[in-house]
C-alpha cells in the first residue's frame, strides 16, 4: 500500500475517533464516576440488585429466543436463495431488504396495530370466527417484534456463507455415498458455521440492546435491560448509572464478538 | 492606561459584535426593531398566530424552542447553552428551579394583564410550589383523572380503587410515569403525593405491584388512541386530553376520582440571566391577555387559568364545561406535585423500577 493510499482512510479514522472512541471514553467515564465525580464501581454492580438483574435475565431470555426463532426461519430460506439462479435471487434478496427501507419504528408500530384487541389481524380472525390472538403486550408480541425487525441480519450472512460453497464439495460427498442429510450434517452445515456465527451477532445484539420494541409491542409490562438504561438518561437523568449498565451489556456483546472472531476468522460471513 | 486601552478594545468588540447581529438579525426583515426574545415552551403549546401577532404589534422579534419534557428542558437551561428569556414548566420543576436560584421574580407592574385576567384560585394553587408567588404566572393547568368507556364498564368509574377490580383485567391503561403511577396509589391509599414516607411510598409500591397482571399496558400519549380505539375500558389521562378524546368517541367519560388527584399548572418564568428582561416581561403581559389567551385556549384545548378569556369563549357547553373547567373547590385531597430533591427522585425512581420490573 502506498502512502497515498494510506491518506484515503484519514477520514474514516477522524470519523471513528469522533463518533466511536470519544462516546465510548465519555461512558467509561461517566459509568466509573458518581454525581461528584469520584471513582466508583456502584454503577457496574448495581447490575446485581435485583430488579436490574431480572430485566437482564428478561433480555438474555428474549433475545436468545429470538435468535432462535431467526436461525430457523432463515436457514432453509438462505439455503433456498443460495440455489437459485443468479438473476433471479438478487430480486428476491431486494424483495427481503425492502422493509428495511422504511423507518423501524414505523414497522413496530405498524405490528401494534396488527396485533391489537381491535387490531387488524383480530378484526379478520372475528369476521372468519376465529378465536382472537391475544398476544399483544405479552413476551411473545416482543419476541415476534424482534424476529421480525431483525431476520434480514440473519439471512444476509447465511445466504452469503451458503453461496460460497463449492457445488463440487457437495457433489464430491454424494459421489462418495453421502446421502442429502449426511451432506448437510457434515458438509454444509460446518461450512457455513462462519455465517451462523455472523447471523447470530447480528440478531443478538440488537435484541439483547432494544429498548422501543418492548415499549411498544410489550406494552411496558416487562422491562429489559435496554429499557432500564434508556430510562436512565430520558427520564431520571442518572447518567452514571445509565453508563454502567451499558458496561455490563458490553461485557455480553463483547464475549459474542469474541466467538465470532474466533470461528469467522476470515470473515467471510460478513454481510454482502 | 492598560485599563483605558482595555476598555477600548472591549468596544470596539462590542461594536463589532453588534454589526455582525444587527446583519445577521436584519436580514431583509423589520423584526426585531425592538430586540428580541427567547421562549421555550412545551412542543404543540401555543397557537403560533399569537406569536405573529405579538412580533407585529411589538417589534420585537419571537425565537421559539420547544421541548418534550421537563426532565429534558432543565439541564438544558441550566447549562446556559442558550440563555433563554421565558419557560413553560411545570410546577414541581419550577420549585426545582426556584431551589437552585435560576429564576427572576417577576415584577407585576410590567405584566398589568396577569394580576387582572388570571384567576386568584390559581395564584392560591401556585402557592404549593412558589409560596409567594413571585416567580411563575400560571398559562395552563389540568388535572389527571380516568378515561372511560361507557360502553365497557357495567358501572360509572368514580374511584381510583376501580382501578384495581379484577372485572377490567386488562382492559387498565396506567400512565408509564414515575409520579403520575405513584400518585394514583398514594391517593388510593390517602397518602399526599409528595410524600417521603418509606411506609407509605412501600405500600404505594406493592399496591401499583398486585394491580400489575389487571393493567394492560404502561402508556404515555398513546392512552388517548388507545382509549378512542376502544382498545381499553379505563385508562389514566390528563384532563387537557380529554376534550379531544371525547369529540372522536362520544362514548368516552372523563372523571375525577373521588380519593382525590394531581392539579398541575404550567406556568411562565423568566429566568434569571435572561438577556431580554423587558421583552420577557412584554411578552408575557401578551399571552396574558384575555383575546390571546382565548386563542391558545382554543387551538390547544388545555384548561386556561384566564378568567377573562373564558368569558369571551362563544361555545356555552365548552365555556361551562366540567372537564375543561372544574370547580376545583368541591374537592378537599387534591394536590400539585412539589419537586423532591434529588435523593426524593432517585427514591421514587427506585421503586417505580422495582414495579416495572416484577
Amino acid at each position: 500500500m502506498t502512502s497515498k493510499n494510506k491518506w484515503l482512510s484519514a477520514p474514516y479514522i477522524v470519523w471513528s475517533a469522533v463518533f466511536i472512541i470519544v462516546p465510548l471514553g465519555m461512558i467509561l467515564y461517566y459509568g466509573l464516576t458518581d454525581t461528584t465525580g469520584a471513582f466508583t464501581l456502584n454503577n457496574i454492580t448495581a447490575i446485581a440488585s435485583a430488579g436490574h438483574a431480572k430485566a437482564l435475565r428478561v433480555s438474555l431470555l428474549l433475545s436468545l429466543a429470538s435468535t432462535l426463532v431467526c436461525f430457523l426461519l432463515a436457514y432453509p430460506l438462505a439455503m433456498i436463495l443460495a440455489g437459485v439462479r443468479v438473476k433471479r435471487h438478487n430480486f428476491i434478496i431486494l424483495v427481503f431488504i425492502l422493509p428495511m427501507w422504511m423507518n423501524f419504528l414505523l414497522r413496530t408500530l405498524a405490528w401494534q396495530t396488527l396485533l391489537e384487541k381491535n387490531g387488524v389481524i383480530n378484526h379478520a380472525l372475528s369476521f372468519l370466527h376465529l378465536p382472537a390472538l391475544k398476544i399483544i403486550n405479552t413476551p411473545a408480541a416482543i419476541i415476534l417484534g424482534m424476529v421480525y425487525n431483525f431476520l434480514p441480519f440473519m439471512v444476509l450472512p447465511l445466504y452469503n456463507a451458503l453461496a460460497k460453497i463449492d457445488i463440487n464439495v457437495i457433489n464430491a460427498a454424494h459421489d462418495l455415498g453421502a446421502n442429502n442429510i449426511y451432506t448437510f450434517v457434515r458438509i454444509i452445515l460446518p461450512l457455513s458455521i462462519p455465517g451462523i456465527i455472523s447471523g447470530v451477532t447480528m440478531v443478538f445484539i440488537p435484541a439483547l440492546t432494544t429498548f422501543v420494541i418492548s415499549a411498544l409491542l410489550g406494552g411496558g409490562k416487562l422491562l429489559l435491560i435496554g429499557d432500564v438504561i434508556e430510562q436512565e438518561f430520558t427520564r431520571t437523568s442518572n447518567w452514571h448509572l445509565g453508563s454502567g449498565l451499558s458496561m455490563v451489556l458490553m461485557i455480553f456483546i463483547l464475549i459474542n464478538m469474541v466467538l465470532s472472531a474466533v470461528f469467522d476468522k476470515d470473515g467471510e460471513g460478513s454481510m454482502l | 492606561m492598560k485599563k483605558h486601552r482595555m476598555t477600548h478594545i472591549r468596544q470596539t468588540i462590542t461594536a463589532l459584535a453588534l454589526l455582525l447581529s444587527a446583519a445577521l438579525c436584519g436580514c431583509g426583515s423589520d423584526k426585531g426593531v425592538n430586540g428580541q426574545v427567547i421562549v421555550y415552551n412545551w412542543g404543540e403549546y401555543i397557537d403560533p398566530e399569537t406569536l405573529r401577532m405579538f412580533e407585529e404589534e411589538t417589534g420585537i422579534e419571537v425565537i421559539y424552542d420547544e421541548f418534550e419534557t421537563n426532565e429534558s428542558m432543565y439541564p438544558k437551561v441550566e447549562s446556559g447553552a442558550v440563555a433563554y428569556d421565558i419557560a413553560c414548566p411545570s410546577d414541581y420543576m419550577i420549585s426545582r428551579m426556584i431551589q437552585n436560584g435560576m429564576l427572576s421574580e417577576i415584577n407585576y407592574d410590567h405584566i398589568p394583564n396577569a394580576k387582572k385576567n388570571i384567576g386568584a384560585q390559581y395564584y392560591e394553587q401556585s402557592r404549593g410550589f412558589d409560596p409567594e408567588n413571585k416567580y411563575a404566572i400560571p398559562y395552563c393547568w389540568g388535572t389527571v383523572g380516568i378515561l372511560y368507556n361507557k360502553t365497557m364498564v357495567e358501572e360509572p368509574i368514580t374511584r381510583w380503587a376501580q382501578l384495581w377490580d379484577e372485572k377490567y383485567a386488562d382492559n387498565i391503561l396506567m400512565q408509564d410515569s414515575v409520579r403520575d403511577a405513584f400518585m394514583v396509589a398514594e391517593k388510593l391509599n390517602g397518602d399526599s403525593m409528595n410524600t417521603l414516607d418509606t411506609n407509605e411510598l412501600e405500600a404505594a409500591k406493592n399496591l401499583l405491584i398486585e394491580q400489575k397482571p389487571l393493567v394492560q399496558a404502561y402508556v404515555v400519549d398513546q392512552v388517548r388512541d388507545k382509549m378512542i380505539g376502544g382498545e381499553a375500558a379505563i385508562g389514566v389521562i390528563y384532563s387537557g386530553e380529554a376534550i379531544y378524546t371525547q369529540k372522536e368517541n362520544p362514548d368516552l367519560v372523563y372523571m375525577i376520582p373521588e380519593e382525590g388527584t394531581n392539579v398541575w399548572i404550567d406556568s411562565w418564568v423568566i429566568l434569571k440571566n435572561a438577556p431580554n428582561k423587558e421583552n420577557a416581561e412584554k411578552f408575557i403581559d401578551f399571552m396574558c391577555r384575555e383575546d390571546i389567551a382565548l386563542m391558545n385556549f382554543e387551538y390547544i384545548t388545555y384548561s386556561t387559568p384566564n378568567v377573562a378569556a373564558r368569558e369571551l369563549i362563544e361555545d356555552e357547553d365548552i365555556k361551562n364545561s366540567e372537564i375543561a373547567f372544574p370547580d376545583l373547590s368541591q374537592y378537599d385531597n387534591l394536590e400539585t406535585y412539589v419537586y423532591l430533591g434529588e435523593d426524593g427522585d432517585y427514591l421514587y425512581n427506585e421503586l417505580w423500577k422495582e414495579v416495572k420490573a416484577y
